[in-house]
């Protein structure tokens, strides 16, 4: 018998998908048969009252979460979100129902030891609930109370050999794709550079100083797996110098089809034989591929890295072999003025420990932004507020072609007055001297 | 408490009505610093339990150590 009547939350569950209020009733019992003899550190029926507060809100459409506060552990000023319950007395298991973010492993490579260990934790001093995982990419343990923060933590750091995430005006955990591990599209290493800069700026993840949130992530090519080029203030994005490398028997093999294009990857229906000059070709947004009916060829100076023709034929054609990053900034989601994308900063960079080249960009944009951003403001926001050409200045980046986005949209070139002989006085007369009014 | 970390504190003791501060509210502080600076001295006081964070989640504040209204009355 469930502890509160949810004829609303009930109805959730009738729908297609998989239901969140299946999961939360599925803990519930879970947790009030208590199988395993878990030493529950919190009230037992917290996922009960969760489910029995959601309802509430449903009927008074308002929430009934507090959020924010002092929560958090000794020294971090990240990690734990705060969120209180204001109707306790009615939903005691949930009258704290703190969040706590927990640095996932770089690309999320776990090891079921490890996910066990994390789960008997949180069955334990938690609600039992995760998320996994957030949007930044962290662990995300949903619903604990103060008191259990500081052993969570000890935990985590000295049991589990992990750290929390980040949270408030802080450095977010850093996020990476696959990279060098398993993909053969990858251009640098993405997790050893997630994992150096992680540790590398601690004081910046768990000790605030920054106007806003500030993330990091690693692609290792632009088919941008963890999305950095939309998600991240700082984007690193795997690319190559030279041409991409075409095997033109290869080629000749998906046109004959002995491979399946997608390396077979949509081959749930019948598509048809496979048209190079319509599925990759004539695909190209910058016109830059050619097949002539026995040979392919690219005008790679052309090429903006859409990566299409290569995911639809990777046994033909492959990344080059000058490898490293381009660094786009600002991409934010469209919490105040807007989503925006990534800017491109550095069109090419190489990606080599101790990624020295790519701090030295990371550490004068902190510093421009951290005096001259205003408080809750991103740092695209910021980008927009006081223009691109003064970050070029911040980030002394000199500007160059690529960094226009389109012809009069964004001139990144203003002279200055040391800039010009004579400065900007004129003799006015000598000048009426060759020009009438 | 040295004298960096005693500006701050006076700062803080001197507000009324209001008890959490962003960072940036703690710059003009110290003219002469960086953010950087000014991110250890508050640090330290931190670590010294004299001031402390509150975070919405998604942006942090700083203040006295107690002050405001009490964050366990739920």
């Amino acid at each position: 018998m469930a502890k509160h009547a949810t004829p609303k939350l009930d109805q959730l569950e009738s729908g297609p998908w998989p239901s969140f209020v299946s999961d939360i009733k599925w803990e519930a019992e879970n947790r009030a048969k208590n199988a395993d003899k878990v030493n529950y550190q919190i009230p037992v029926d917290c996922p009960a009252d969760l489910l029995g507060v959601l309802e509430l809100s449903y009927n008074d459409g308002e929430t009934h979460w507090k959020h924010g506060g002092i929560v958090g552990v000794f020294g971090y000023g990240g990690g734990v979100i705060g969120r209180y319950c204001d109707q306790p007395q009615a939903f005691p298991g949930v009258a704290h129902f703190h969040t706590v973010r927990v640095n996932q492993p770089a690309a999320k490579y776990y090891s079921s030891e490890f996910l066990r260990q994390i789960c008997d934790l949180w069955d334990m001093r938690g609600s039992g609930l995760t998320n996994m995982h957030g949007s930044t990419g962290d662990i995300v343990l949903l619903g604990t109370q103060t008191a259990q923060l500081e052993e969570i933590f000890f935990e985590l750091t000295h049991k589990y050999n992990t750290d929390l995430g980040g949270s408030g005006s802080n450095l977010r955990t850093p996020e990476s794709c696959l990279g060098t591990s398993r993909c053969e599209y990858a251009c640098y290493d993405t997790q050893d550079v997630c994992y150096q800069l992680t540790l590398d700026y601690q004081d910046e993840l768990h000790r605030p100083a920054f106007p806003y949130k500030f993330k990091f992530k690693f692609d290792g090519c632009p088919n941008g797996c963890v999305a950095a080029i939309a998600r991240s203030d700082f984007s690193v994005i795997g690319t190559w110098k030279d041409d991409i490398k075409i095997d033109q028997a290869a080629v000749k093999g998906y046109v004959g089809g002995e491979f399946a294009p997608n390396a077979g990857a949509h081959s749930g229906r019948d598509w048809g034989k496979f048209d190079i000059q319509a599925e990759v070709v004539d695909l190209c947004p910058t016109k830059c591929m050619k097949w002539d009916g026995s040979k392919l060829s690219i005008n790679n100076r052309e090429c903006t890295r859409c990566m299409h023709c290569i995911n639809t034929m990777p046994r033909a054609l492959h990344i080059g072999d000058e490898r490293g990053a381009s660094i786009l900034v600002g991409a934010k989601a469209p919490v105040l003025d807007g989503a925006q994308m990534g800017s491109l900063l550095v069109p090419f960079i190489e990606v080599n420990q101790p990624y020295d080249e790519i701090k030295e960009v990371i550490e004068k944009i902190w510093d421009w932004w951290m005096e001259d951003g205003k408080n809750r403001e991103r740092l695209g926001e910021t980008i927009r507020r006081l223009s691109f050409q003064r970050l070029l200045e911040v980030t002394e980046i000199a500007p160059q072609a690529v960094h226009v986005k389109e012809p009069r949209h964004n001139p990144y070139i203003f002279w200055k007055e040391e800039e010009v002989p004579g400065g900007f006085d004129r003799d006015i007369e000598a000048y009426r001297t060759r020009h009438q009014r | 408490m040295n004298e960096e970390q005693q500006i701050v504190v006076d700062f803080l003791t001197g507000k009324t009505g209001k008890s959490k501060f962003y960072f940036n509210d703690f710059l003009p502080l110290f003219p002469g610093k960086g953010p950087r600076d000014v991110k250890k001295i508050l640090t330290s006081l931190v670590n010294a339990e004299k001031l402390e964070f509150w975070s919405s989640g998604s942006t942090t504040m700083y203040g006295l150590k107690g002050a405001g209204k009490p964050d366990t009355d739920a």
